[in-house]
């Protein structure tokens, strides 16, 4: 790139070496593996110091991001070099549009195919640079929270290795430069989850979780590979011709799809296949059943799992490769799209499930499953921000919900995590912990000011500016049943009577796993799995008894200590302002300065010449770009004011010898009406979920106690939920029967009859050919000759014995007269 | 005809040499006899070098005496050893060569 022909930006080593971000965890997880048992600390801290090393780069990178994107507009105002070459950039209809601002890219060839150049770096953008930041700062927080939590525990060593690994795969995603780095990253956690859902995998509910997690997301995993090969070789050519690049190149990916030389015969089954992917990593429905299920691996895995990794990938990879699904599914056109029907469906279902949940944990984990349903709904219906920002403040409350639940567990309940029976009332024991909850939980369920207000707000806000009124509704539905699910759990744990752990009673396990077989035969529920839910939280709680039993039976529910604390704390303190980095409903009276994400991490939707995108410098020919026409083939057909707005980067194909990398999506104007609104469902779904809670769980309204056992209705539906909509079943006793047991079958037929076959045959075969040749050839021909010449060489020498006879004058006698005989030879031949 | 005179005496010098060499059983005979073959060879090679006027056949003969000497030299070791051995240089004896 010619300094003069832009207006520079600026850079710098951090964001230069964003690849060190990724390394340092990866490395960190060798030496852990390696080493780490001999260290004083037993390996964690070098986890600890790795991530804490990440996070000090990912924060230097951070800043030098923000540097970057100041630059940009400062050179562009102060100088206008731009105008002094004679040439304009397009501007997008907006008036004076931001420049777009490159992704710092460093990346190495490691392998080529031809011209077909395989990279891994690191690539730097807005969206990547804040989730590393994210990622490595709650990473952090967990293993510091994991010091005390997963303390005595028999695989401690291994346990940070998965972890620190766990981070790394997930910083490798995110900073990916190609869909091949990308996939590498996505499958280092996808392995990771296995090994951390099966950390206790003695138990064989835990493996079993594991197991399912694993495959699961492997079902959506086909998608990736799928969705990236139909991308590939839709955009290679493309990007090869006018880029420089290839088609696994995600900056490419993102130019091919907004080209407008894309075909939707590539782009809708690429787009398709890839969120495939995303329902499968990011819990959607209907893939959404081993999300619960993880909460078999120990309290700071699925925090970590549910907040910044793993499940955020999804998210993270149809924000990033946005422009691709933004012209499969015609967003910008206000289409109702396959990704935002998913996300409903989402929010919906998961937010029911969450309400017959007895663990903890798993309220938290279908909480989290809704959530990410609220995240999917923005990327389909273009609210592509407020989605970002859902994922961003969503990681700081949810991370603290579950820590808190693992703290309530440490401390307050015995390793428990059954809400019913071994909670309730801690409020006072565990005063930190209840308000890190308390905040974390208005969070949740968008309380002004607290962080999930300015983000899930703003998508139910942009989901309805975008004309998806219905899917608006949903959202707002979605809000009202998390604020209900939320106090439902919110007063089984705090408040209330004490009962079972909490209140210092100390039960056996087993009797307690039996209690909760009976209370579902009680109801009349044919249990679907042979362990209850209880059981399987119980069960690994057998496991890390051993280490720091000794205090729990005898003192009763008491508040964590300082490790398990600190990370609470800093996160409900960034539950409550992490929101603050986008308040876009502030930003009429402070000015658009204040929304930062807006400003440094949406990418500006503003074409860019070629030779600017181009790494290896400006062709030699500089394209003299006149200034946009006054209306694009798109405005002129369309629908009057709507349709002047929408045009530029998304909607209409770039000029030629220009690219966009993202489109140009809209913003809602927040108003206080809509704002009012969704304070008020939220106020009314706590109003009301409060009063039946108290009256319910109180047992203070005879009338709602037992309802399920009395209402045929109302009890269908408890079991439909209690089942999880059936959908395991569905998994694996219809689809896993239908699908596998046939082929199975099939295949051990066509194993027997034909392969089997075959390979009697041909060893029938070859052992008859074998005979024959032993027969006739071996043991006729060649042993023949080899004994008839033996045979020869014998008689021949019994034949001569007698010649040698010793006798000196007989030898003599037979010298001359073979001399003799030569020489009349000799002689008669010379003769005649 | 002077040079037929040398071969003819050749020729019975080396009939006398092939007899000795058959017929006796004296192994000392049978050194002499072989002697009187090589001196047979020595005539006809001399007598055709002087017939053709061409010094090779004599510078040969040389040779032949030399390694006939170095020959009975061995040969006579050999008989001694054997005569040791055995008391006795009768050839008819001597069968440990026999295949």
């Amino acid at each position: 790139m010619l300094a003069a022909d832009v207006a520079e930006l600026s850079s710098g080593w951090f964001l230069e070496n964003a690849w060190l971000i990724a390394l340092i965890p990866m490395i960190a997880f060798a030496v852990i593996i390696a080493v780490g048992k001999h260290l004083p600390m037993k390996g964690s801290e070098v986890g600890l110091a790795s991530m804490a090393a990440s996070l000090v780069l990912s924060t230097g990178a951070m800043i030098q991001w923000v540097q970057r994107t100041n630059s940009a507009s400062e050179g562009e105002e102060a100088a206008g070099l731009l105008q002094a070459f004679g040439r304009t950039l397009p501007r997008a209809t907006e008036g004076e549009a931001e420049p777009f601002i490159e992704p710092v890219v460093h990346t190495w060839v490691w392998w080529s195919s031809g011209s077909l150049e395989f990279g891994i770096g690191s690539l730097g953008n807005g969206l990547t640079i804040l989730l590393l930041w994210l990622v490595a700062f709650i990473s952090l927080l967990v293993q510091i929270f994991s010091l005390d939590y997963v303390r005595g525990d028999r695989r401690y060593t291994h346990f940070f290795a998965a972890i620190t690994l766990f981070s790394g795969g997930m910083l490798v995603m995110l900073m990916a430069p190609n869909m091949i780095q990308l996939i590498l990253g996505w499958e280092i956690m996808g392995l990771c989850s296995f090994l951390l859902i099966g950390h206790w995998w003695e138990e064989e509910a835990n493996s079993r979780a594991a197991l399912k997690a694993f495959f699961t997301v492997r079902v959506g995993d086909v998608g990736l590979l799928v969705g990236t090969s139909i991308i590939f070789f839709g955009a290679n050519a493309w990007a090869v011709d006018n880029l420089d690049s290839n088609g696994f190149d995600i900056a490419a990916i993102q130019a091919w799809a907004l080209s407008g030389e894309a075909g939707s015969s590539f782009l809708v089954p690429g787009a398709i296949a890839l969120f495939i992917a995303c329902i499968g990593k990011s819990g959607q429905f209907p893939l959404h059943t081993w999300l619960p299920d993880a909460m078999a691996g120990p309290t700071p895995v699925s925090s970590l799992l549910h907040s910044s990794t793993m499940v955020v990938a999804g998210v993270f990879l149809v924000a990033q490769l946005y422009p691709v699904f933004w012209q499969a599914f015609d967003i910008g056109q206000g289409s109702l799209t396959f990704i935002a029907i998913i996300g409903a469906i989402t929010i919906v279902i998961a937010a029911l499930l969450a309400f017959v949940q007895d663990d903890i944990k798993k309220v938290l984990a279908y909480s989290t499953v809704s959530q990410l349903g609220y995240m999917m709904l923005g990327l389909g219906t273009g609210a592509w921000l407020p989605a970002v920002v859902h994922i961003f403040t969503h990681a700081f409350f949810k991370c603290c919900l579950f820590l808190c639940a693992g703290s309530v567990s440490h401390s307050g309940s015995h390793h428990s995590f059954d809400m019913k029976k071994d909670m309730g009332g801690l409020r006072k024991k565990m005063p930190i912990t209840f308000t890190a909850w308390i905040v974390s939980t208005l969070a949740l369920t968008g309380i002004f000011p607290f962080a999930g207000f300015w983000s899930k707000d703003e998508i139910i806000d942009n989901v309805g500016n975008n004309g998806y009124t219905v899917l608006m509704w949903v959202g707002l539905g979605g809000a009202v049943l998390t604020a209900m699910y939320m106090t439902r759990a919110t007063y089984l744990t705090f408040f209330g009577e004490p009962r079972g752990a909490a209140a210092g009673e100390h039960h056996p396990d087993e009797e307690h796993a039996e209690e909760h077989e009976m209370e579902h035969i009680s109801v009349g529920a044919p249990e679907p799995e042979p362990r209850s839910l209880g059981a399987a939280a119980n069960a690994h709680a057998d496991d890390d008894h051993g280490g720091h039993d000794d205090h729990h039976a005898s003192d009763g529910p008491h508040e964590s200590g300082p490790l398990l604390l600190i990370p609470i704390v800093i996160l409900a303190f960034f539950a409550l302002f992490a929101g603050l980095a986008n308040p876009t409903p502030l930003a009429s009276r402070f000015g658009e300065g204040i929304e930062s994400m807006k400003k440094y991490v949406e990418p500006r939707a503003t074409p860019v010449p070629f030779e600017e995108v181009i790494a290896s410098g400006p062709g030699e020919s500089i394209m003299i770009i006149d200034g946009r026409p006054s209306a694009s083939p798109a405005a002129e057909e369309g629908e009057g004011e709507e349709g002047a707005k929408k045009s530029g980067c998304g909607f209409d194909a770039p000029e030629p010898g220009t690219a966009c990398f993202f489109p140009g999506v809209s913003h809602a104007e927040p108003t206080f009406a809509k704002i009012l609104l969704s304070l008020g469902v939220v106020a009314a779904g706590y109003a009301v979920a409060i009063a039946f809670n108290v009256a319910f769980y109180g047992r203070r309204n005879k009338h709602l106690v037992g309802l399920t056992e009395r209402s045929k209705v109302l009890r269908g539906g408890f079991l439909f939920l209690k089942n999880k909509y059936y959908l395991d079943y569905l998994y694996e006793n219809v689809i896993v029967r239908a699908v596998a047991h046939p082929i199975s079958k099939a295949t051990y037929w066509f194993n027997q009859h034909v392969i089997d076959a075959a390979v009697n045959d041909v060893g029938i075969g070859a052992r008859k050919t074998g005979t024959w040749v032993y027969d006739n050839i071996d043991q006729k021909v060649v042993d023949g000759a080899v004994d008839g010449s033996g045979w020869i060489a014998s008689e021949a020498g019994h034949g001569l014995q007698p010649t040698q006879s010793g006798k000196v004058s007989q030898y003599g006698a037979l010298l001359f007269g073979a001399a003799a005989v030569g020489a009349i030879v000799l002689v008669l031949v010379n003769v005649s | 005809m002077l040079a037929v005179n040398f071969l003819l005496l050749a020729a019975a010098l080396f009939s006398i040499g092939v007899y000795g060499v058959i017929a006796r059983r004296n192994a000392v005979m049978v050194l002499m006899s072989i002697e009187l073959i090589l001196n047979a060879v020595n005539l006809n090679l001399v007598a055709f070098a002087m017939m053709t006027d061409v010094v090779d056949g004599q510078v040969f003969a040389l040779y032949v005496i030399a390694i006939a000497a170095a020959e009975v030299g061995v040969g006579l070791a050999m008989v001694l050893m054997i005569y040791r051995n055995r008391r006795s240089i009768a050839l008819d004896e001597l069968s440990e060569m026999s295949g």
